[in-house]
């Protein structure tokens, strides 16, 4: 063989590079943002019928490598080697075509679509006029032999979230991927959605597939993992084999420390209601009903978790609360007065404070800097203002200091808060709410996306609100940290209350029953 | 009311509506693939003087179109540059647009004002479908141009919902990022419907100094081109409604005409405000309706896109 006649080590490198057919290799890669090193000269390959995970904190460059790799972001240094040969995506449709498919962090989805019309977006093997009917039974059998069960003919806006990520992975599979990326799948999934996942990527990988999942849970890490690769401030540290991977080795690669989790209850918790729906009921935005009888109570220093899946009334039970949301019937009171109809500029002056679902969209203001979004409660205060004007000094004094105490990582004051990581934003808009010195507080997903660093940060500063004997309710989908944080747990499935359980009493089959819609357990 | 003068009426609505369909067509594309184009009126001004200019040096009117087409997708191809490559805001780029072609418009043809033109397009009866009561001598007793707008919006109502083509349209104005991520390039179906409704505007346009008045002067689309932008509200992004909605607007202008060589006693400024009115009134009501049906524009329609932005 050729191999043969080579210099011993030459030919042990060539024969190691046949032997391990990488499906993917990305060599040096080096991605640069204004301001931002994303990627600095990273490594990673992915082997055939392997599970890969890629681990790091909030901001390492886990979804800027993997845009790389699928073709949406051109790398400025670096070499991607797909099967053996060097490769340039000019676009997403070149990696495509390489065979790679990548499902987003956000959903890339078109939500007025039909779950077939975005499967079959930008194939141009069917034919030009479209005949749906065909297409849809076509994926209605193709869906089926992969195990993911989609209606190719339903919309997607009618898609809870699990059912779209099941179509973003059948968009990739029907393009022919064999490399699948999952950038944080199971984020927004409940345990049984994330088990299903599972074992769908498991068969994807024993078919012969690459499959790279990126995850922030070391727990899921340690279940599917054959190889793990971590990435630190936009560096790869370590790969790691199936036997090497544990957790605490796992979390001091990430950070470069320990992480200790601890959880201290309540022991004095209020006695004062802060909190207390009556018989809430309210309309969702597709004009059905949202909310159906909701009533239960919030005290003084008490954690008040709400379990359930997402889009089982969460948003709007929020959205309620803080009037953001006309209610049909019933009435809301907060401290004993009675505020249904309040406006959220009442609900603010009752030391109400919302921490939303959406920190881009509705918590912060996305292009302007720090000091706007952190002001933006206060600004009417007599103590920022100067006649007519706003105090700049004062503002900008005040922002220092919470960036400061809310240890928030921000280049300048100025600069729009968009640029922040998932992790400073969450710090950003738990920083102005907390700073109002609220009675109430109600905190939506407050950790969604956030590496383990940054959500024990936030918990820290939950309960450390909570010690202050503010009222919290959290709203959550990940049961962990329900269990962890609250002090009773009500859960809410299909716009209902189903439970309510004190959280010393609670059991994670029990909770996950009641999600799914069986009422059992009485009030308490 | 007789029904001749009725009838006469009618046929008139559909002259009248074919310069503001041809436009709502193109800006019908151009914001189905997100790129909002308020230079309607410009391109249209831009497309008619060109469109004359060219029909009266060659006595040959489809020359005079093809021109006009020309020119409407050049001026279009500017907008496309702004506000695609250049990402600039898609409302002031429009409206430097429709100034520009005012102008620009009445700068080339200053010397055309008022010329006669000796060849413009006839009417030609179709045989066996003008015979049909009514609708016959409204709808198949035309020109050339109206015979070509209906085809146009069933070719455009076919491409838009039942073609691979007009599938990657919609997405593109949708969520282009989504698009883009499955392999479609949004930035090239994006200049080219520009470009297309663009090109369909200038047609409108140069219809209006071929055929409908057909002469030259300053401002000669005197606002059809705003209503063609209204009316793709109207026509809810659909061509097939955008056909009814112009002869609409064209029986409101053929009505104020009639009533005036009817000597029907109402001011004539009254007459020539009622389609600005009617769109207005139109707008509201539209868009309560769609706000209830939840027909909403183009996702994306208005917002730049850019590959590597958060
Ligand atoms: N399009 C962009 N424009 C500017 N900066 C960007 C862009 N995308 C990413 N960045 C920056 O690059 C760095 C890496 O971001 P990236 O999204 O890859 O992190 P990540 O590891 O996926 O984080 P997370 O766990 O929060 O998803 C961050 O500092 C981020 O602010
Ligand atoms: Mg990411």
């Amino acid at each position: 063989m050729l191999a043969d006649a080579l210099p011993a080590t030459i030919a042990k490198g060539l024969k190691e590079s046949m032997s391990n057919s990488y499906l993917v290799e990305l060599k040096n890669i080096t991605k640069k943002f204004p301001g931002v090193i994303a990627n600095d000269k990273v490594n990673f390959n992915v082997k055939k019928g392997e599970i890969h995970a890629l681990l790091g904190e909030n901001g390492s460059g886990k979804s800027t490598l993997m845009s790389i790799l699928s073709g949406l972001y051109r790398p400025d240094e670096g070499e991607i080697i797909i099967n053996g040969t060097r490769m340039v995506f000019k676009s997403p449709r070149h990696a495509i075509s390489a065979g790679i498919g990548m499902v987003h962090q956000h959903f890339k989805l078109i939500d007025s679509f039909s779950v077939a019309e975005n499967v079959i977006l930008g194939d141009d093997r069917i034919p030009r006029v479209l005949n749906m009917k065909e297409i849809e039974k076509n994926l209605a059998q193709l869906s089926l032999r992969y195990g993911l069960h989609i209606n190719p003919a339903s919309m997607v806006w009618q898609l809870s979230v699990g059912e779209k990520q099941r179509v973003e992975i059948v968009k990739m599979l029907y393009r022919g991927s064999q490399v699948l990326i999952l950038d944080e799948p199971t984020a927004v999934l409940t345990p049984q959605e994330t088990d299903e996942l599972f074992r769908n990527i498991k068969e994807m990988a024993k078919s012969g597939r690459g499959i790279v999942v990126i995850t922030h849970k070391l727990h899921e890490v340690e279940q599917i993992a054959d190889r793990v690769t971590v990435l630190r401030k936009g560096n790869s540290v370590a790969t790691l084999e199936r036997d090497q991977i544990n957790r605490q080795e796992l979390a001091r690669l990430m950070v470069g420390q320990e992480i200790t989790t601890q959880c201290k209850r309540n022991t004095r918790p209020g006695t004062q209601k802060v909190l207390e729906l009556q018989n809430v009921s309210c309309l969702n935005d597709l004009g059905l009903s949202g909310l159906k009888n909701i009533t239960f109570e919030v005290h003084s220093g008490e954690i008040f978790g709400i379990a359930g899946v997402a889009g089982n009334g969460q948003r709007e039970l929020a959205e309620v609360i803080y009037g953001l949301r006309k209610i049909n019937s019933g009435s809301i009171l907060v401290n004993g007065t009675n505020i249904t109809g309040y406006s959220p500029r009442q609900m603010i002056d009752c030391g109400v404070a919302l921490v939303p679902e959406d920190r881009l969209g509705t918590g912060l203001i996305p292009n302007l800097g720090t000091i706007d979004n952190l002001i933006l409660k206060d600004y009417r205060k007599e103590k920022m203002n100067r006649g007519p004007f706003i105090n700049w000094q004062k503002a900008k004094q005040k922002v220092s200091r919470l960036v400061d105490s809310f240890e928030v990582k921000v280049s300048s004051l100025e600069a729009p808060v968009k640029l922040l990581s998932g992790g400073n934003l969450q710090r950003l808009l738990l920083a102005r709410e907390i700073s109002s010195k609220p009675q109430l507080l109600i905190a939506v997903y407050p950790v969604r996306g956030l590496d383990i660093k940054a959500t024990e940060a936030i918990h820290e500063l939950l309960m450390g609100q909570r010690e202050k004997g503010t009222a919290i309710l959290l709203i959550s989908e990940d049961l962990d940290e329900i269990c962890k944080l609250s002090d009773r747990i009500g859960v809410l499935s299909n716009g209902s209350i189903t439970g309510i359980i004190s959280s010393d009493q609670a059991d994670i089959n029990e909770i996950g029953l009641l999600m799914m819609g069986e009422t059992g357990a009485e009030a308490i | 009311m007789n029904h001749d003068i009725f009838i006469a009426i009618l046929a008139t609505a559909v002259t009248a509506g074919t310069p503001i369909l041809y436009a709502a067509l193109g800006e019908i594309l151009t914001e189905r693939a997100g790129i909002l184009n308020l230079g309607v009126e410009g391109m249209m001004l831009v497309g008619a003087v060109c469109g004359f200019i060219i029909a009266l040096n060659t006595a040959n009117p489809w020359y005079g179109i093809l021109i006009a087409m020309l020119a409407g997708g050049a001026v279009a191809l500017i907008h496309a540059l702004l506000t695609i490559t250049l990402k600039a805001n898609q409302v002031v780029s429009g409206l430097a647009l429709t100034m520009f072609g005012t102008g620009l418009s009445g700068y080339i043809g200053k010397s055309y004002v008022g010329m006669p033109l000796p060849a413009p397009f006839h009417k030609i009866a179709l045989p066996g479908l003008s015979n049909i009561p009514v609708i016959g001598p409204v709808f198949f007793n035309q020109d050339p141009m109206v015979y070509l707008s209906y085809i146009l919006v069933a070719a455009l109502w076919f491409l838009t919902f039942k073609t691979r083509s007009g599938l990657h349209l919609r997405a593109v104005g949708e969520n282009p990022a989504a698009a883009d991520s499955m392999g479609v390039n949004a930035f090239q179906i994006r200049y080219i419907y520009v470009v297309i409704g663009g090109m369909l505007a200038g047609i409108g346009g140069a219809y209006l100094s071929l055929y409908y008045v057909p002469s030259w002067m300053e401002n000669i689309t005197a606002g059809r081109g705003w209503i063609a932008v209204a009316l793709v509200i109207f026509a809810t992004w659909n061509p097939v409604n955008a056909l009814w909605g112009s002869y609409l607007f064209g029986g409101i202008d053929a009505l104020g005409f009639r009533l005036q060589t009817l000597n029907v006693n109402v001011s004539p400024y009254f007459l020539k405000m009622l389609p600005y009115i009617f769109t207005v009134v139109v707008l509201v009501l539209v868009t309560k309706r769609n706000m209830v049906k939840r027909i909403g524009s183009p996702q994306a329609l208005g917002l730049p896109y850019d590959r590597e932005e958060r």
